[in-house]
């Protein structure tokens, strides 16, 4: 395992893992009633209810729990514009020539030690294929959920936008409160051919641990997206709150000529969380272009590291990019760090690293007070507002419970 | 109103306020003048709930309850106001955002229905001309990049909002030009209900030539050691504070 991260990691006993866990009842997924009250409960709290999905049309669903795929919805509606959206274990059946294209071009099982072990195992995930020239008339997402105890979940997600093609996709994730660490290595690879735009959000709420550092998931992710034509865009949004640990750096590799890269991130540590979180961004193409926001937030003991990577190749005349990393703290006893590289090969090339540290300050906060605002909502208010930024990329119908999330993840940090 | 009995109070173990007396009544303007360093600001921050301020002794009653028992926002909800001396600003949150929070919360307290964003709106727009406010302010992110003046109009405004029954401006007119002390002053006047009161902190006498006290008292080295009418601003403003201070010491002294 590589040891180069801003991490604490306790010892992961891997033959102890459970690598495949199916749902109890399997058949019984197919009414969409039927599911477990407990992920039903996760997934209203996060505003998707999965029983009005028929008449809010807003949001397609895949569902993943532990390692297996329990629920795609609006398949059809879907199909009827050419866009195959399943899970991946249906996708290896229905669609093998597809899979066998795209899959593992972007994260090869060489790539890192949690790729390879999540290439492996993996059994399931989302499969999403837009074709030429469809924008995707709805969100699409995925829930992931880790249910049984000392299971594993690696899931892999793959999702190829075609030319001229568009599509808004979001997962996000939750477990149960669980004494013991459990891993979460999971690999999500985007492809974007020629004037493609994917947009991928993620709202990642997995089980923390609890306020003394007890359990928690550790979510270890290589997630990478490849603009492999000409003016296609790839944008990450993130909204971190979960995991015990979360150790991942969604990337944009900027082969076509003209393509921008974008990544919106938002990380929260509370208690004893940790985070060592960012992006890479690689130019190949010519005038490549990407954006990097990052903002950090660190309360209790939480410890929340940027790392990203500015790549300017040769031959990537005229790229651009431009980032910024901001760290909020609250409270002494957390930590915040940042660790920008920036590698430039090409003269044309314009790089620009903008970072701010600030502190939430009691002054902020007893003006609140003074307005009549608690200083649980003033932490909200103050938090949100710093996040704004990033939040605002969200599709509207998640902005809502980010900043719910946002503030209840930090309920309790201060006084 | 409010009834002060023998405050003491202190900041980080020194002893800033040494046993105030005040008893402010529905609908007067109590104006507190006093050299720099008296404690004025920390009479305000007690008053407030600013917990860096340590009370020692003496009592706080408003409306007949112990007010050093409640929270800062509880205070806030019964009424209590304080225009800060040097506003603090909160970036990425608008100014519409903080207020429709704080008018909301006043009104859950109130038992009453959160506004609806258009009646909030509305009200924002009655309350900016009131105190003659540019509307450009309200768009922007509370108090950050404001100038001196406008971070005291805002204040003014926020009050405005807030109905207070009790406003303490602590030293409000401080790096005002004399336009902004008019509108400034302006607002306090216009937002004074026969049954509101007001504690006007300032150094100067200059403010109260707009805002009429009913009576000025002189803090000097946390006691209260001069209260009189009006016209003991006025003999302020002509002598300064160094007779007062004489006055003062010389009965130390004997």
């Amino acid at each position: 395992m590589p040891a180069w991260a801003n991490l604490k990691i306790p010892a992961i006993d891997y033959q102890d893992i459970i690598f495949y866990a199916a749902p109890k009842q399997k058949a019984s997924y197919d009414n969409i009633d039927d599911i477990d009250p407990e992920l039903k409960k996760t997934f209203d709290k996060l505003g998707i209810p999965l029983e009005e999905q028929k008449h809010l049309s807003g949001v397609a669903v895949d569902a993943v729990m532990d390692s297996v795929s329990v629920k795609t919805t609006f398949r059809e509606t879907l199909a009827e514009s050419g866009i195959i959206f399943c899970s991946f274990s249906d996708a290896v059946k229905e669609y093998p020539d597809l899979v066998r294209r795209y899959m593992g071009t972007v994260v090869p099982y060489t790539d890192n030690f949690f790729a390879s072990l999540n290439s492996a195992v993996f059994s399931d995930g989302s499969f999403c294929y837009i074709p030429k020239g469809v924008r995707c008339p709805m969100e699409l997402s995925t829930y992931f959920r880790i249910n049984s105890a000392n299971t594993g979940q690696f899931e892999r997600t793959l999702l190829v936008a075609d030319e001229e093609a568009y599509v808004s996709y979001l997962e996000g994730c939750t477990a149960p409160m669980r004494d013991e660490n459990q891993l979460h290595a999971a690999i999500v690879e985007i492809i974007a051919e020629n004037n493609a735009e994917v947009k991928y959000s993620t709202v990642q709420n997995w089980y923390p641990g609890d306020k003394d550092g007890k359990g928690g998931i550790f979510n270890f992710v290589t997630k990478r997206g490849l603009c492999r034509g000409e003016n296609s865009k790839i944008s990450w949004t993130q909204i971190e709150t979960g995991s015990a640990i979360t150790w991942k750096y969604p990337s944009c590799i900027l082969r076509g000529d003209n393509s921008t890269g974008e990544f919106y991130s938002v990380a929260v540590t509370n208690h004893y969380q940790q985070a060592d979180t960012g992006t890479k961004m690689i130019h190949i193409g010519k005038n490549t272009k990407s954006t990097i926001v990052s903002k950090g937030i660190s309360a209790g003991h939480g410890q929340n590291s940027y790392r990203g990577l500015v790549k300017v190749l040769k031959n990537a005349t005229g790229a651009r990019n431009f980032s910024q990393c901001d760290s909020l703290l609250l409270g002494n006893q957390c930590g915040a760090h940042t660790f920008p590289y920036i590698e430039v090969d090409n003269q044309t090339a314009i790089v620009e690293h903008e970072a701010t540290t600030s502190k939430i300050g009691e002054d902020q906060i007893f003006y609140c007070n003074q307005r009549g605002i608690s200083t649980q909502d003033a932490i909200g208010l103050i938090v949100n507002g710093y996040a704004r930024e990033v939040i605002n990329k969200l599709p509207m119908e998640f902005a809502v419970e980010a900043q719910k999330l946002l503030q209840i993840s930090l309920e309790g940090s201060v006084g | 109103m409010l009834i002060i009995k023998n405050l003491k109070a202190e900041i980080d173990g020194k002893a800033i306020l040494k046993g105030i007396s005040l008893e402010v009544k529905a609908g007067e303007i109590h104006a507190i003048m006093g050299p720099n360093g008296s404690g004025k600001s920390t009479l305000a921050a007690v008053l407030a709930g600013r917990e860096f301020v340590n009370v020692t002794e003496g009592s706080v009653t408003y409306f007949g309850k112990n007010l050093l028992e409640m929270p800062a926002e509880e205070r806030s909800k019964e009424g209590i106001f304080l225009g800060f001396q040097y506003p603090i600003e909160i970036p990425g949150v608008s100014m519409v955002n903080f207020m429709k929070t704080a008018v909301n919360e006043h009104r859950k307290y109130k038992g009453l229905e959160p506004l609806s964003a258009s009646d909030f709106l509305k009200l924002m727009r009655e309350k900016k001309e009131l105190v003659e406010i540019d509307s450009k302010l309200a768009n922007r992110s509370v108090n950050e990049g404001f100038s001196g003046g406008e971070k005291k109009k805002n204040e003014i405004f926020q009050m405005a909002m807030l109905e207070p029954k009790l406003a303490i401006l602590d030293e409000t007119d401080s790096g005002l030009d004399i336009d902004a002390l008019r509108i400034v002053a302006n607002g306090v006047n216009k937002l004074k209900r026969p049954d509101t009161s007001a504690i006007v902190i300032t150094h100067y006498q200059r403010l109260l030539d707009y805002i009429i006290p009913d009576v000025v008292h002189v803090l000097y080295d946390g006691r209260i050691v001069k209260t009189s009418g009006r016209e003991l601003a006025l003999e302020i403003e002509e002598k300064g504070y160094d007779w007062i201070k004489k006055e003062v010491d010389k009965k130390d002294l004997s």
